[in-house]
């Protein structure tokens, strides 16, 4: 689904990834994991297309088409969602309005019909439910107001709505307790299937406890050092990052 | 016409003016021969050209006001033709195909129905559609209920006393340079008159006035509700309007007698200069009203077009509890430099006022906001509230405000908010990492960001309003 071959990019003038080979396939859970500046963030930014950052080699193949020659507006319909860390505040525009809006383009970039507004108000509230969120938030403001946690659920909202083919999650846990962690967590596992594959980001292997991974990579100045599977993970847990990095070249 | 006027007339042709009064155009210039063959060639009583020469005479006086926030090269009034009759029909475009496809496209992007985009671009009416029939029905309407509709000119003739009682009682011929002009050489526009007690059956839109399928340069529009009525009166037209002459002096005029409403509604898009800056209409507008005991007046606008607008829809309020309301949602794209805001002149006891101005500046555009809130010792118990909001979009362009307070009464009260906001990288990007495009996301904050605006509007309006807004920014982000 996803191939990424010796990605380099810079942001501000300074080299972040340097030489990024990932491979994804349909109905997989990769879990990045990596100390801070490793580029675990910029990753999910030049993959879905941010202004400011500049890909300067590499290749990346997305659903078979070249994602880095697509607008990211474009990446968004072919399926590709990003759970923003710090999701920004649009107020104003009603989260009904904006989730209907994306909702309408993407149904009808998939050649689907476009749902009526009383069909549509039905199915927001059936994920509110499932994302623990008040009905009434559909008419505030994108995010206005929101707690850190109900920003994180209201992506999730979208996520589910949305149905892409890959989802990345970007250090979606961070800012989250408990309780929080695990309805996010078990939203993500109801939409794990075949066809669907996530990337998460994250610092912590907490979240994995509740998201088992298929693979598990670390990062370490701008490039993949080590892959592995879940026990990967527990292994940073136990012996922190500094381990890795002095095996990085 | 009578003999006195002709012989008047012709005199003046003799010092070597214009060749005869048939003449559907004047040559450029002015001066009272000019006013004067105007005022005859409308027929109008005395009283009124002698009212037009006390504003030339008041005119010329005066000097031009460089106080507003906006900048452009001298105006040479002597350079401007001051009376050009309607287009006859063999001149006009035959049918739409005729019609420059640039306009056409914008008329489409807007939506505007086939039979309106050829009235707009001013195709031959009997090629139209049967105005007749249009005209008729609601013409029968507003007669059934009493009410007045009509232009200014067959005012003059069909009810001057009622002209005569209410002009210039708002906007006197002196209140300003433009306001001078345009007494002195005004060309046509409404006047409404809806009798005591009495809710006007229908929203009034100049689009009706079918004698005027062309908007005026200096047009002047006289609303009077008398006692215990409503009005709702709609100005304008999504569509961008062309016009050879660059400066547009408008007056309007509303009387709100005891208990009665007015609200007037504006959409204007007037041609805005290219990309560059170059052409595009200048918009000086004088609009007040005055609101008598327990009257209420509203004024809508939505502001997208001219090179350079001034205007300050103003309300005198001075009966007890009366109210005025101000609306506005402006945009300044590309080079456009639009100073507007209003003015709230409370006199009696207990009044009350609304402003809610939403700027937009995108571009090189530059947008101000210039309000006045006076509290005169006579406004027991008055109270303003004002919010005035500036949306930047993009970094070349400016918003800036201009609130004046002014207060001689210790129990009035007066609140005043504002804020400045940018569309931010960041809310674009998430609206496209939605698949959201970057020019719908823009149409969607901004729209967000008008809301209580539009809301305000007649609805057919509002509706415009907004696709309006999203074509006037197309090209405005990136």
């Amino acid at each position: 689904m996803l191939s990424i071959k010796n990605l380099h990019a810079t942001v501000e003038g300074k080299e972040i990834l340097r030489g990024l080979d990932l491979d994804i396939g349909a109905g997989e859970v990769h879990a990045i994991m990596g100390p801070n500046g490793s580029g675990k963030s910029t990753l999910g930014h030049v993959l879905t297309g941010r202004q400011g950052y500049e890909v300067t080699a590499g290749e990346v193949t997305f659903m078979g088409q070249d994602l880095l020659a697509l607008a990211p507006e474009e990446r968004a319909l072919t399926g590709l969602f990003l759970a923003f860390q710090y999701p920004v505040e649009i107020p104003g525009v009603s989260n009904m309005e904006f989730l209907k809006t994306a909702v309408d383009g993407m149904r009808k970039h998939r050649g689907l019909e476009v749902l009526d507004s009383v069909s549509f108000m039905k199915q927001a509230r059936e994920v509110c439910k499932r994302v623990d969120l008040d009905q009434n938030f559909l008419k505030r403001g994108v995010n206005e107001g929101f707690s850190g946690g109900e920003k994180k659920r209201n992506e999730l909202m979208q996520m589910m709505l949305l149905e892409p083919h890959l989802g990345i999650l970007d250090e979606t846990d961070s800012g989250l307790d408990i309780d929080a962690l695990q309805l996010v967590a078990s939203g993500i596992n109801s939409m794990r299937d075949s066809k669907r594959s996530f990337i998460l980001i994250t610092h912590y292997q907490r979240l994995l406890d509740f998201i088992e991974p298929d693979h598990v990579h670390v990062l370490g100045a701008g490039r993949i050092v080590r892959s592995g599977d879940k026990s990967l993970a527990l292994e940073l847990e136990d012996k922190g990052y500094g381990w890795l990095e002095s095996e990085a070249v | 016409m009578s003999e006195q006027i002709d012989d008047l007339i012709k005199s003046h042709y003799a010092a070597g003016f214009v060749t005869d009064i048939e003449s559907d155009t004047l040559p450029p210039g002015l001066n009272e021969d000019v006013i004067r063959f105007i005022s005859a060639k409308k027929n109008e009583p005395e009283w009124m050209l002698e009212w037009r020469l006390k504003a030339y005479r008041a005119w010329l006086e005066m000097v031009e006001p460089h106080w507003a926030h906006v900048s452009y090269p001298d105006i040479d009034f002597n350079a401007m033709s001051y009376f050009s009759a309607p287009k006859r029909d063999e001149d006009r475009p035959q049918s739409l195909d005729e019609v420059d496809p640039k306009l056409r496209e914008t008329y489409d992007k807007l939506g505007i129905p086939l039979h309106e985009q050829e009235m707009l671009a001013g195709v031959a009416v009997d090629a139209v559609f049967d105005s007749v029939s249009v005209g008729t029905t609601f013409r029968k309407k507003l007669y059934e209920a009493g009410v007045i509709f009509c232009s200014i000119s067959e005012a003059l003739q069909d009810h001057p006393e009622l002209v005569r009682q209410h002009l210039g009682t708002v906007v006197p011929q002196k209140d300003n340079y433009y306001a001078a002009l345009n007494s002195a050489v005004f060309s046509d526009g409404s006047f409404v008159y809806i009798p005591k007690g009495v809710k006007c059956p229908m929203e009034l839109s100049t689009y009706f006035r079918i004698n005027e399928a062309k908007t005026g340069q200096f047009e002047r529009t006289l609303i009077v509700a008398d006692e215990g009525s409503e009005v709702s009166y709609l100005e304008g037209c999504t569509a961008p309007m062309r016009d050879e002459n660059q400066l547009h002096a408008a007056v309007v005029e509303l009387v709100a007698l005891d208990n009665a409403k007015i609200k007037y509604s504006t959409v204007q898009n007037w041609y805005p200069g290219d990309e560059e800056g170059k052409g595009g209409i200048y918009n000086f507008v004088t609009k007040r009203g005055v609101a008598h005991t327990n009257a209420h007046i509203s004024w809508t606008q939505v502001e997208t077009g001219s090179a350079i607008t001034m205007k300050y829809p103003s309300c005198v309020l001075k009966g007890d509890n009366s109210i005025g309301e101000f609306y506005s949602v402006a945009l300044s794209s590309n080079f456009q430099q639009a100073d507007t805001g209003t003015k709230m002149i409370h006199l009696g006891k207990n009044t009350r006022s609304t402003i809610i101005s939403k700027g937009i500046a995108a571009g090189h555009g530059s947008n101000t906001y210039r309000g006045l809130v006076r509290m005169n010792p006579g406004a027991t118990g008055a109270r303003n509230y004002t919010r005035c909001d500036s949306l930047l979009i993009g970094d070349q362009c400016g918003a800036h405000t201009f609130p004046y307070i002014e207060s001689k009464n210790p129990t009035a009260i007066i609140e005043h908010e504002a804020s400045t906001s940018k569309v931010s990288d960041e809310q674009l990007f998430l609206c496209r990492q939605r698949g959201i495009g970057e020019e719908k996301a823009v149409s969607m904050i901004v729209n967000g960001f008008c809301k209580e605006v539009f809301r305000e509007l007649p609805m057919e309006f509002a509706v415009e309003a907004g696709k309006l807004l999203e074509v006037s920014l197309e090209g405005a982000v990136g």
